[in-house]
């Protein structure tokens, strides 16, 4: 089933949602958000695309096997915690680093957000994996 | 910091294999060797500390609330076996890869080794029990996938799962044996546990600590009756028979004996049953070697002997025996190391392993022929390599006690009379006599494959002839660990004329005439062979097959394909098991009061209550999901009624992807073909409505339960100061509790792999159906 309307809706629904899913990812270490929700936003999206148009297309969209966005996100997730080492803290004690952008104000940079984007690339992974090989049946 | 990149580098390095494989190609064996090669030469280092008696030490906080740390250490004892892995190591990189040059899965061989010597590494340097632990279940790990490399052979997977049950299961009792010796001795490294032996020894749970761990330590070193694992374990490549199977791995149980001696040696139950259990492992070892045709086979079975000797040795305990001990690791390192790399050159020019086809290759390949003729001297006891240093030890040891003396060195002297045999069989037959018509025609091997065996030959011969390089420096600081007390020792090539001298010569002269009727022996110990057969392998066979028996019972009544029935267990055990103790609690107050309900709160509820019943009622499953739906939508109301707007977003989110993920199941279901009886209905009903007034009741009580102070004020006020962050929702997951996310995103990506698994699974079923 193919509607115009739906594609062409998609279309930019689908953009957006991509960008408020990394804008949910960024900011969730202070306001709602995070690597679990963003992820969630994101595998809508696609799953949104994938209902307007087909699943080759959202594959060749998507530019990587979801599997391979498992793999990548517990990497992260689980290599995060090893530079806890560089401080002889236990596993998984995050690193801290303030960064001054003049005119844009502090920014934390963390180890915590390597953990959070692999959470959010698991979920989509796995999301993806579901629905695309669902879609497929 | 060195000490734990030594062991931890093999991990790292490991990871990248495979790329480096597919960019260095046929150069990976000498690339990769250079790490091995690297830690040889760091820990040459710690020699001389060492020898003036220092143990360096490195610890990491691991878990500190358990007492696990990453605590390593360096004294004589770790030294040499560190030396051995690491420096076998590197050669058995160049030979992997050369021995395996153009298998498609040269990559992953190097992930696995890699993997394995860095975790043997961690074995015989930790010190802290459980990373002991952890290390020496990884080898068996390791182990198990490098039996089993050649995964499309029955005979591999057989193998390698052999291996792994029977070293895992001794690993468990290993566990339970060093976390009970932690808390009878009051600390978790082996460092502190030596200063409480006495504590230990005295201790009603001596004797249970003792036989757990040394459950570990005989099935790891294929002890009898254990030992019937290893032989099968030659299913591996043969660069990985050499290092994991003789070198390495199977004395990692050797190892623990040794690490384990001064806190629990020197006692007549630990005496007599490491001498017992040994002796019969070294006699039944050679016997059953000299029976086998198939190079590795001899080799393998051989080893089962060694391991049982340096069993034997570590029980009677003597300065004198463990000085035996020592050498004889080190000698039997050297020799069969070379044997196996010769077997697996052998195997890889001629095309075959057995040995009554083997003959006259020294022309062919005169250097592999010379290496491995040096080994055999060396394993045959011949002076002045270091091999017969050993055996003179041994002998001498077995003499030296008070009791079961001339037992002793009589088993030692049968063994090794056909140990001598072995080594002419493995070592000087298939090079001597005229040549034979072999399956491949054999050539002179490259460089990869006769260093190593050439290295190790001669190593034995220099050693043999210097003992002094090794016996102040390596030797003596290794027996101080093993007694815990500072021993010099020092180590003659010529001992004089004496017995053990005479028992050297009747050993060799005795093994010379069973090589020379080798054919003899092995006809007539092949008489009992059917004999050999109903023992503990045959026990193993049955277990498993009681196993699989009793899995397939209980699998066809709990795992009965059917969602509703797990429902109904589920459900069901809840309420039976929360029940009961709320019934003989006492004393429950229910929180909460009505009116404090608003009238939005009231219409989002009965919304949910609507849906809920919309959903039960419903005549088609999409109907259904859709109420299903309402009642998630309901439920995230009250999340955000409630100020958790992380919660609502997660359910919104998860409530709109269920939906999605349910129409695209469903889209392939038939309509309800029938509809359930009322009867069963009835009983759904009563289940469901019992379920979920347990869990109102349980709500409403705990809120006003107060066990512990809430550590929710804690996520609060700690969530900026320590984690710099304002959500504490987020907080909590990234940071405070990340190893329990970590934890649950590895369930999601394995229950993700799943439902793809099953799904391709099926559409391949539909393909070959067609």
């Amino acid at each position: 089933m193919t509607s115009l309307i739906l594609q062409t809706a998609a279309r930019s629904l689908v953009a957006v949602l991509l960008l408020f899913s990394i804008f949910l990812l960024l900011r969730g270490h202070d306001e709602p958000g995070g690597g679990f929700i963003g992820g969630l936003v994101a595998a809508a999206a696609f799953t949104l695309y994938a209902i307007s148009f087909d699943v080759p297309s959202t594959r060749r969209v998507l530019g990587i096997r979801p599997q391979m966005m498992i793999a990548i996100g517990l990497l992260l997730a689980g290599g995060s915690g090893v530079f806890a080492l560089l401080t002889q803290d236990p596993y998984l004690t995050h690193l801290w680093y303030d960064l001054d952008i003049p005119g844009f104000g502090e920014v934390h940079l963390g180890t915590f957000l390597l953990f959070d984007i692999g959470v959010f690339l698991v979920v989509i992974g796995t999301t993806l994996l579901v629905v695309l090989t669902l879609s497929e049946e | 910091m060195g000490i734990l990149a030594a062991v931890l580098s093999g991990f790292v390095v490991a990871v990248i294999a495979p790329w480096l494989t597919r960019w260095l190609g046929d150069r990976i064996g000498w690339v990769i060797a250079i790490l091995p090669l690297s830690i040889t030469a760091y820990l040459f280092t710690f020699i001389p500390a060492v020898a003036d008696g220092e143990v360096r030490q490195y610890s990491l906080q691991w878990i500190p609330v358990l007492d696990v740390s990453l605590s390593f250490q360096v004294d004589g004892l770790g030294l040499i076996f560190a030396l051995l892995i690491s420096g076998i190591g590197t050669l058995i990189m160049f030979y992997g890869g050369a021995y395996l040059q153009g298998h498609h899965q040269l990559g992953r061989f190097y992930v696995y080794i890699l993997m394995f010597m860095a975790s043997m590494l961690g074995v015989v340097l930790a010190d802290n029990l459980i990373t002991f632990f952890v290390f020496f279940e990884l080898t068996s790990i390791t182990s198990y996938l490098l039996i089993g490399f050649d995964h499309n052979s029955e005979a591999s997977r057989y193998s390698a799962r052999q291996a792994l049950l029977v070293t895992a299961i001794g690993g468990q009792f290993l566990l339970v044996g060093l976390i009970l010796l932690a808390i009878v001795g009051g600390g978790w490294e082996f460092s502190a546990l030596v200063d409480q032996a006495d504590v230990i020894q005295d201790h009603s749970l001596y004797l249970p600590i003792m036989i757990l761990i040394l459950g570990g330590a005989f099935t790891k070193s294929a002890q009898i009756p254990f030992h019937f694992w290893l032989p099968g374990a030659m299913a591996a490549p043969t660069p990985v028979s050499a290092y994991l199977h003789s070198a390495t791995m199977v004395k990692a149980g050797v190892y623990l004996l040794a690490r384990v001696n001064p806190t629990l040696g020197g006692t007549e139950a630990w005496q007599y049953t490491l001498t017992t259990f040994g002796a019969a492992t070294m006699l039944v070892g050679a016997y059953l070697a000299i029976q086998r045709t198939d190079l590795k086979q001899l080799l393998a079975y051989t080893t089962v002997s060694t391991l049982g000797l340096l069993t034997m040795l570590i029980g009677i305990g003597t300065e004198i025996a463990l000085k035996a001990a020592m050498v004889s690791l080190v000698v039997h390192s050297l020799y069969k190391g070379a044997l196996f790399l010769v077997a697996g050159t052998i195997d890889h020019e001629t095309g075959t392993r057995d040995i009554r086809i083997l003959g006259g290759l020294r022309k062919l390949m005169p250097i592999t022929a010379v290496g491995a003729g040096i080994a055999a001297l060396s394993m045959a006891g011949i002076p002045p390599l270091f091999g017969f240093i050993g055996k003179e030890l041994v002998y001498e040891a077995a003499l030296d006690m008070d009791t079961w003396a001339v037992a002793l060195a009589f088993i030692a002297v049968v063994s090794n009379v056909l140990m001598v045999a072995i080594a002419g069989i493995t070592g000087i037959h298939p090079f001597t006599g005229p040549e034979r018509e072999t399956p491949k025609h054999a050539h002179e091997a490259p460089v990869a494959f006769w260093l190593g065996p050439l290295i190790l030959g001669a190593l034995g011969l220099v050693i043999g002839i210097l003992p002094g390089l090794v016996d102040a420096r390596i030797i003596s600081p290794a027996i101080s660990a093993i007694t815990g007390e500072p021993v010099e020792v020092t180590i003659y090539l010529w001992h004089g004329l004496n017995v053990m001298l005479a028992m050297s010569a009747i050993t060799v002269a005795l093994g010379v005439v069973a090589y020379v009727f080798r054919e003899q022996v092995r006809n007539l110990s092949n008489l009992t062979w059917e004999l050999g057969r109903v023992g503990s392998e045959a026990a193993y066979d049955g277990a498993l097959v009681l196993l699989d028996i009793v899995a397939r019972g209980q699998t066809r009544i709990i795992q009965n394909g059917y969602l509703r029935f797990y429902f109904l267990t589920i459900l069901v055990v809840l309420v039976v098991a929360a029940v009961y103790p709320l019934a003989t609690y006492g004393d429950i107050e229910i929180a909460g009061d009505l009116n404090d309900i608003r009238f939005y709160e009231w219409g989002v509820a009965i919304i949910v209550l609507l849906g809920a019943y919309m959903a039960v009622r419903a005549q088609s499953r999409l109907a259904a999901v859709a109420a299903l739906g309402t009642v998630g939508y309901g439920v995230a109301t009250i999340y955000i009624l409630y100020g958790a707007p992380d919660l609502a977003m997660t359910q919104i989110l998860v409530e709109t992807l269920t939906v999605i993920l349910f129409v695209l199941v469903l889209y392939r279901l038939p309509q309800f073909a029938t509809l359930s009886r009322p009867s069963s209905r009835a009983r759904d009903a009563v289940v469901a409505v019992t379920a979920g007034a347990l869990m109102t009741v349980l709500v409403l009580i705990v809120s006003n339960v107060q066990f512990e102070p809430p550590i929710s004020e804690f996520h609060a006020e700690e969530a900026y100061p320590l984690a710099h962050g304002r959500n504490v929702v987020n907080v909590i997951l990234v940071d405070f509790r990340a190893v329990d996310t970590l934890g649950e995103i590895i369930v999601l990506a394995v229950a993700g792999i799943g439902v793809y698994a099953l799904l391709r699974l099926r559409l391949w079923e539909d393909r070959t159906e067609q």
